[in-house]
């Protein structure tokens, strides 16, 4: 068990995505921190992967951009370790099944350990695969974090029962990227994932504006948001620590004192 | 461990808003594959629409200029669309109208597929989309004509590396977006489960006539059957009623490219190693982190990281050999061929073709080859062309 439910001890939690090494690892680390500062509860840590099918246009760019300025696996977890000096939020892993498998799971899964990831998402991981990961995570304490979708139906329950860390709800068909609206029955996924879940679970795919993260905020534990985030990242790169900072500040102070 | 495995290979690595999909999937395959009316309008659109039973051809000349083993050519290429690709299309158009989907979406590399796809969608009267590299939007520009004249609408897809892998990508991003009246028609037998069963399932028409017109003309087995492997469907089409014949050796020729020793190679078995990736668990080119590489192959049909995890699990119990062939050996496959019997065949097809060059002639005269000729080489022509320093116009 780690430490990813305190994240949801502060008020809704505001979580956001950030692909490690675009533009650079040093600007990742900046952004982490500053998002951090301005009210970020935990933060998912994208590990970029060559072909990442579950994303849309704008963190799949991300992605390459990553690639190509020749971010790797390790020195993503030389990056962790370093925002280990000061940062205690917690922080996940979210890349593709490969990343992991082809580094050597228990080799990744221990590392994580070492430099204090509190947990993995895995989106082409579907719950009839986790054991591939899940148990090797369970032995060193780090969270294997399943994920329900709007198709989920009958097996909303199971998943949600043994949810563990938080459970990722995605609010949309699709892949990831900012939507004008979204037109899911949210509520009623969340009634069946609150009956059975024994974490917390949060909210992500689709939200850019604070009133979509306040909407979405009404009927989970916190609101996740990627592409809006790395689409500053994208706009003004190195220079784009104040306005993520900003944006971060912005979406927290907007869903913290929905009931 | 899930279903779909094929050894360690297999399973259904997706997004969790698809796996509703592919268990409806694989409920409805499980039930019409015994149904007895279901097999009957697909033996009637594989005899009267598609062209089957497809010949069992005695290359007699091509057998004299190799000077060894007998060699039988499969002619895949003679189908309606001109590959094998119909045969999986037609049934899995056919099991996506039981399913009561009205929307076929696609991938294609060479196009092949593609033009298969948008066929059968003519036939049913269903909408279409193929998705395709812009790079092989390119190469193949008149597959992509036909694929408009039959109705469909043809994606260009630009990330990546565009082809192939960014096809195939893109389409599985596009299913998770529109689900409820779209079925995934997956051209090989990859992806998750359980694609690569219900895939090979439909190709392996392709041996089981091979078996029945061998056994007419020759009265036995032959002792090799040569196919060409990308994702590998034909070849896993070709091999399927054979993997119980201990005698017949079983060979899937890969696309070395410019050779397996550059980067410049798609030849997944011979360079890849274990990965997840596409909805399976099999080989993959892929750098030390897992990074897929980005293949390459004269061949927009073979220019895939991957392979079906069947092929990744007969390669593990060394049920089947496979080999790599360069651009140059395969496009001299593809010239010789074409002269020596009057077969142009697809220039996919052409690496088996360049492999029976090298093991016919150390065979007795009294062995016997099947090569799968898995679809004909018109679409290349412009290509092959460019390549000995000729500009045609298509």
């Amino acid at each position: 068990m780690s430490n990813i439910k305190k994240a949801f001890e502060n008020g809704k939690a505001f979580i956001p995505f950030i692909t490690c090494g675009d533009p650079d690892l040093d600007t990742t680390a900046r952004i982490v921190r500053a998002a951090v500062q301005s009210g970020a509860d935990l933060i998912e840590l994208g590990i970029p992967f060559s072909d990442p099918t579950a994303e849309g246009p704008v963190i799949q760019e991300a992605n390459l951009r990553a690639l190509s300025a020749g971010t790797t696996t390790d020195k993503i977890f030389e990056l962790v370790k370093d925002l280990r000096k000061d940062v205690v939020i917690p922080l996940v892993f979210m890349t593709y099944a490969n990343v992991v498998f082809s580094y050597g799971t228990e080799r990744f899964v221990k590392k994580c350990a070492e430099v204090g990831v509190d947990g993995i998402i895995l989106p082409d991981v579907p719950y009839e695969e986790k054991s591939d990961f899940g148990p090797t995570c369970e032995e060193y304490g780090v969270d294997f974090i399943s994920l329900v979708a709007p198709t989920s139906d009958n097996r909303l329950a199971k998943i949600a029962q043994e949810a563990q860390g938080f459970l990722y709800v995605v609010s949309s068909l699709g892949v990831t990227g900012v939507r004008s609206e979204i037109k899911t029955d949210i509520a009623s996924i969340a009634k069946i994932v609150s009956e059975n879940v024994k974490v917390p679970y949060a909210i992500g795919f689709g939200i850019s504006r604070p009133d979509q993260a306040q909407m979405m905020a009404q009927y989970a534990s916190g609101v996740i948001v990627g592409s809006a985030i790395m689409k500053i990242v994208a706009k003004y790169g190195k220079d784009s620590v104040p306005y993520v900072a900003d944006y971060v500040k912005e979406m927290k102070d907007a869903i913290r004192t929905i009931p | 461990m899930s279903r779909g495995r094929f050894g360690v290979h297999g399973g259904q690595y997706i997004p969790e808003t698809l796996m509703n999909a592919v268990i409806e999937l694989e409920k409805a395959y499980d039930y019409y594959k015994n149904d007895e009316t279901f097999n009957k309008e697909l033996e009637a659109l594989f005899n009267d629409y598609a062209g089957r039973p497809s010949l069992l051809y005695y290359a007699e000349r091509l057998t004299k200029a190799l000077g060894g083993a007998k060699i039988y050519l499969k002619r895949e290429d003679l189908n309606h669309t001109g590959a094998h690709k119909i045969n999986n299309v037609l049934g899995q158009a056919l099991l996506a109208k039981k399913m009561g989907k009205t929307r076929l979406i696609a991938e294609t590399g060479a196009g092949q597929h593609g033009v298969a796809t948008a066929t059968a969608a003519a036939l049913f009267g269903m909408e279409c989309v193929v998705f395709m590299g812009e790079e092989d939007v390119r190469r193949q520009a008149l597959n992509v004509y036909r694929m408009k004249l039959l109705g469909a609408d043809v994606i260009p897809v630009k990330t990546g590396t565009a082809t192939l892998k960014d096809a195939v990508s893109e389409t599985m991003r596009e299913w998770t977006n529109r689900i409820s009246d779209t079925h995934y028609c997956l051209g090989s037998v990859m992806g998750p489960h359980p694609f690569p069963t219900i895939v090979r399932d439909f190709q392996s028409v392709i041996s089981r006539e091979i078996r029945t017109q061998i056994l007419e003309k020759e009265g036995r087995l032959p002792d090799a059957v040569l196919a060409c492997v990308g994702g590998g469907s034909n070849a896993i089409g070709s091999f399927y009623h054979f993997i119980n014949d201990e005698g017949v050796a079983l060979i899937g020729c890969e696309a070395g490219g410019r050779d397996v020793h550059t980067f410049e190679t798609a030849a997944t078995i011979t360079t890849g190693r274990i990965g997840i990736f596409h909805g399976m668990k099999s080989y993959f080119c892929q750098d030390e982190y897992g990074q897929i590489a980005p293949v390459y192959s004269i061949s927009a049909g073979l220019d895939y990281p991957g392979v079906g995890p069947e092929h990744a699990y007969l390669h593990d119990i060394g049920r089947a050999q496979y080999v790599a062939i360069t651009d140059d050996e395969a496009v001299d496959a593809f010239e010789f061929l074409s002269r020596t019997e009057g077969v142009i065949p697809a220039i996919e097809s052409a690496h088996a073709v360049a492999y029976a060059r090298k093991l016919a002639p150390q065979m007795d005269k009294n062995k016997i080859i099947v090569i799968t000729i898995s679809g004909r080489g018109d679409k290349d022509c412009a290509a092959i062309a460019r390549y000995r320093g000729e500009i045609i116009n298509e």
